[in-house]
């Protein structure tokens, strides 16, 4: 009956099977957070003092945009969607992905895609330097000329992300083992089926604005020129709209690994899983309407602006919700601190103290000074890397033993979350407060009373690069002779059918659907 | 609350003060480690100053409950110490205290917030209009007088650090990158009200210090005001992503009292009317040659070359404009080309130069067309 993966490289580029293309996935997506990284150290070796040192302000724009676009749309999307494709069917007790084929297709356009974006850095007049949010007109009338192959590349993205997307819904509606009820899933799959919907509905939306530029650059349209009837504030609801529920796609399945770590490690059921459950679907919704709190200073009018930051603080509710359910899932445990724990425990704290931050971004009046300054930079970082970097990296060191059939180095994995988590800290604690006291962000350059602060920062995130150069040698150093492991259940206190087959997971898995009770 | 929050300010710094002890350099200077929001010099900036430091300390404290209660059950329930798991979940009674508190919590916050908001719409019963504009990369202010006041005053403010310093090779002085040709002069104690709008890209105006920041949109004014209640000068940055120089056009106020914010009114309108009497003039070609010079090596060298042999532009040595039609040469150097980097410089020179740099463009560099244009032809020209 078992049959095994095709020889040489053809496996990879034909694969239809949902392990090898999670796998693909993951490498993918970590050597686009080794470029996106190295584009940021970059960034922080020319803020590291006063003047400009290394680069020109117009390649220090184009390193800004760079590290946003490939950070977002080439680390941390991808490296979910991995996740979702190994774990999903190993989690529902599926065989494969509902649509493999597409599956293979929608990991094989995101090359091409950055390929695209990264090659017009060496285009004439530079790749785009507009920041990851491309606000036109400084993304279409004064763009360089390289603009279309970034429009390109978004599209392609784009595509690999709704067909990533679908593949997922299709899989979770359609293929859950017998007995296995929604209120039974595990909550990594419950927040990647609510990410999957936010993707279906909002990458179009996306598509729609880079189109648009498009057709404001090519072919003679206005849609965000004033001077010919359009409004350049039209890109930034319709960038938004696209943008906020972004963040929560990025996000939403981080929830999802820590809610199956954090039980996993306390020994002890996770504390509310229909709460979650509602909390996740909640927080998508909500995700829909406050995207203009991303543009409180454009000049909305006052009931806009009211209504927006309303509903904005509103997601406070269920977001506290996770987190106390979180807490209160260690309490009275039996706790051990292997790494993806560590790595979870910093989690709650370092995404709650970014959550903390977004409830004082969110009151408009201090919004007006908080606005494009580096508090915003500490905000997102804290919710972008101490949220989902971090829990994929737990992830990484929670599952790697189940996928390889080798337990990696716990020393050296936990050496690697030290140095991060001080790394991390370093590097943006200081941000809050040269933020606060009016340093503006995707600035090259700044006054001295702003240096000290800069500095720190820079060493920190130096300390947090190298970090991860660790990990990835502990990821191969894991698989190629890392001590084998034999039980289906690698960790003691581990629930779901992920840890019923066998270790390593089989090229193919569940042939028989599994009775779910 | 402003004073107590300071205290507790230098009390929460206390670990950011023992690393700076590390350094040595940071003891000289405690200004380097400005850590928190500037009340600033305006009623509605300390408003939003209080509602800053009263959400942070909401924070604050749910944090330390939150992370406290977090580090007890670590410390308490670790598996090293042999406790055993209990097996509880589920407890309606949980799940709605910790929604209906935080909601709670949340209004208190909101009602103050929402005050505040309204206040920062109402732009009504300005003493004073200013229209700023955003170019890349530097502010235009106009002051939007009416004629029986001596008329509007306008001017550009560029910043005045010179590259020398940027590039290190010049020590850096206290307001490094802060400082500006023409700074905006405003009167203190009257409510002025900035209508906001660009040029090019969107740009943001801001000055923490004057509670104001408000993007400058092409096409679109946006409103915005500021009441100061101290004289002084305050220091922003442009705050949206506006392309190469985003980080280099800087904001300058100087807040002073009403006699002598008339006085430099005063000055910049004798200083208009003096020029108006300029360029009626007649000027030899010698005296716009030699002005031109000036004039094209500080505004247009930089793209089209030193020597008009181009560069980021097209070459103005034998170029079709600079030896065709004069009107159509005068009409690119008065309102640019519209969606390239040539820019409508007709409102950042003034007629003279305008004149003087037209004239050198069609006789150096080989163009050799003899004919020359006056200050009064600009003149007219922008005026048909």
């Amino acid at each position: 009956m078992a049959h095994g993966p095709a020889k040489g490289i053809s496996r990879w580029f034909l694969t239809t099977n949902h392990k090898d293309i999670g796998a693909m996935y993951l490498w993918f997506s970590f050597a686009m957070f080794i470029l996106g990284g190295s584009f940021a150290m970059i960034i922080r070796a020319e803020l590291f003092q006063p003047g400009l040192q290394l680069v020109e302000p117009n390649f220090f724009n184009q390193m800004t945009t760079m590290h946003g676009l490939v950070m977002v749309f080439g680390a941390i999307m991808p490296a979910f969607v991995g996740l979702a494709n190994y774990m999903i069917p190993l989690m529902i007790g599926a065989p494969d992905m509902a649509l493999p084929r597409m599956n293979n297709f929608s990991f094989w356009i995101l090359p091409f895609a950055f390929a695209i974006l990264t090659s017009s850095l060496f285009m004439e007049g530079g790749g785009p330097n507009f920041g990851w949010t491309f606000y036109a007109p400084l993304s279409t009338t004064y763009a360089p000329p390289s603009v279309t192959f970034f429009i390109f590349g978004v599209h392609i993205m784009g595509a690999s992300s709704i067909m990533g997307a679908i593949n997922i819904v299709a899989t979770i509606v359609n293929m859950r083992a017998p007995g296995m009820t929604y209120m039974k899933m595990p909550l990594f799959v419950w927040t990647w089926l609510i990410t999957a919907f936010l993707l279906v509905a909002v990458m179009p939306v996306l598509a729609g604005a880079v189109t648009m530029m498009l057709m404001d650059i090519h072919f003679g349209t206005s849609f965000f020129s004033a001077a010919g009837g359009g409004d350049p504030v039209l890109f930034q609801h319709v960038f938004w709209f696209f943008g906020h529920p972004e963040v929560y796609i990025i996000i939403l399945p981080a929830f999802g690994v820590v809610s199956e770590i954090i039980p996993t490690f306390s020994r002890k059921p996770l504390f509310g899983y229909a709460s979650m459950v509602y909390a996740t679907a909640a927080i998508a919704f909500l995700s829909f309407i406050v995207w203009a709190h991303h543009m409180f200073t454009v000049g909305m009018p006052v009931a806009g602006e009211l209504y927006f930051m309303w509903a904005t603080m509103l997601i406070a509710i269920p977001t506290a919700a996770k987190v106390f359910n979180w807490v209160t899932t260690m309490f009275k445990g039996s706790i051990s601190f292997e790494t993806p724990m560590l790595f979870s425990i910093a989690f709650v704290i370092l995404f709650t103290i970014g959550g903390f931050t977004g409830i004082m971004l969110s009151i408009a009046p201090a919004d007006f000074q908080y606005h494009d300054s580096y508090f915003v930079v500490a905000h997102f970082h804290y919710t972008m890397v101490a949220g989902a970097i971090f829990s994929i990296s737990a992830a990484t060191y929670y599952w790697l033993p189940k996928w390889s059939g080798k337990m990696y180095n716990e020393t050296m994995g936990k050496v690697h979350f030290w140095i991060g988590f001080i790394g991390f800290n370093l590097t943006f604690f200081p941000q809050h407060f040269v933020g606060l006291a009016g340093m503006p962000r995707r600035i090259p350059d700044y006054n001295m009373v702003f240096a000290d602060f800069n500095m720190m920062s820079s060493i920190g995130a130096f300390i947090y690069g190298s970090a991860q150069l660790l990990f990835l040698y502990n990821v191969i150093a894991t698989i190629r002779n890392g001590k084998p492991v034999t039980e289906d259940k690698v960790w003691e206190g581990a629930n779901g059918l992920e840890w019923t087959v066998a270790t390593p997971a089989p090229y193919h898995t569940f042939s028989t659907p599994p009775q779910v009770k | 609350m402003y004073l107590y929050a300071k205290q507790l300010k230098k009390l929460a710094l206390s670990p950011v003060l023992i690393l700076a002890l590390l350094s040595e350099s940071a003891l000289a200077n405690t200004e380097r480690f400005m850590t928190n929001m500037v009340p600033g010099v305006t009623e509605l900036g300390r408003d939003i100053y209080d509602l800053h430091m009263l959400v942070m300390w909401i924070c604050i404290v749910t944090g330390l409950f939150v992370f406290g209660f977090m580090f007890y059950s670590m410390i308490a329930f670790r598996k090293s110490k042999g406790h055993k798991p209990a097996n509880f979940h589920e407890n309606l009674m949980a799940e709605l205290s910790w929604t209906i508190i935080p909601t709670i919590i949340l209004f208190a916050m909101a009602f103050p917030a929402s005050k505040t908001l309204i206040e920062l719409y109402n732009t009504d019963d300005a003493d004073l209009d200013i229209l700023i504009t955003g170019y890349q990369w530097k502010w235009k202010y106009k002051y939007l007088l009416d004629e029986e006041d001596g008329g509007p005053v306008e001017f550009f403010s560029n910043l005045r650090t010179p590259q020398s310093e940027i590039l290190g090779e010049e020590v850096k002085g206290e307001h490094y990158l802060l400082e500006v040709d023409e700074p905006l002069f405003i009167p203190v104690n009257q409510k002025t009200r900035f209508l906001i709008t660009a040029n090019d890209v969107i740009h943001a105006w801001w000055v923490p210090q004057l509670a104001v920041k408000k993007d400058a949109i092409p096409g679109f004014i946006n409103e915005t005001w500021t009441k100061p209640i101290e004289t002084g000068t305050f220091r922003g940055q442009c705050a949206e992503l506006c392309g190469k120089d985003h980080g280099f056009m800087p904001v300058v106020v100087n807040v002073v009292e009403q006699d002598k914010f008339d006085a430099f009114i005063k000055a910049k309108q004798q200083e208009a009317a003096a020029l108006a009497e300029v360029i009626k003039l007649e000027k030899t070609m010698d005296e716009l040659m030699a002005e031109g010079k000036v004039v094209y090596e500080g505004k247009c060298a930089a793209c089209h070359g030193v020597d008009g042999q181009g560069g980021v532009g097209p070459a103005i040595a034998g170029s079709a404009i600079a030896t065709g039609d004069l009107a159509a040469h005068l009409d690119i150097g008065v309102n640019g080309v519209p969606g390239t980097a040539m820019q409508a410089f007709g409102s950042q020179i003034n007629d003279v130069e305008m004149a003087a740099v037209i004239t050198y463009q069609r006789n150096a560099f080989g163009n050799n067309m003899g004919d020359k244009v006056q200050p009064i032809d600009v003149y007219q020209f922008k005026n048909k």
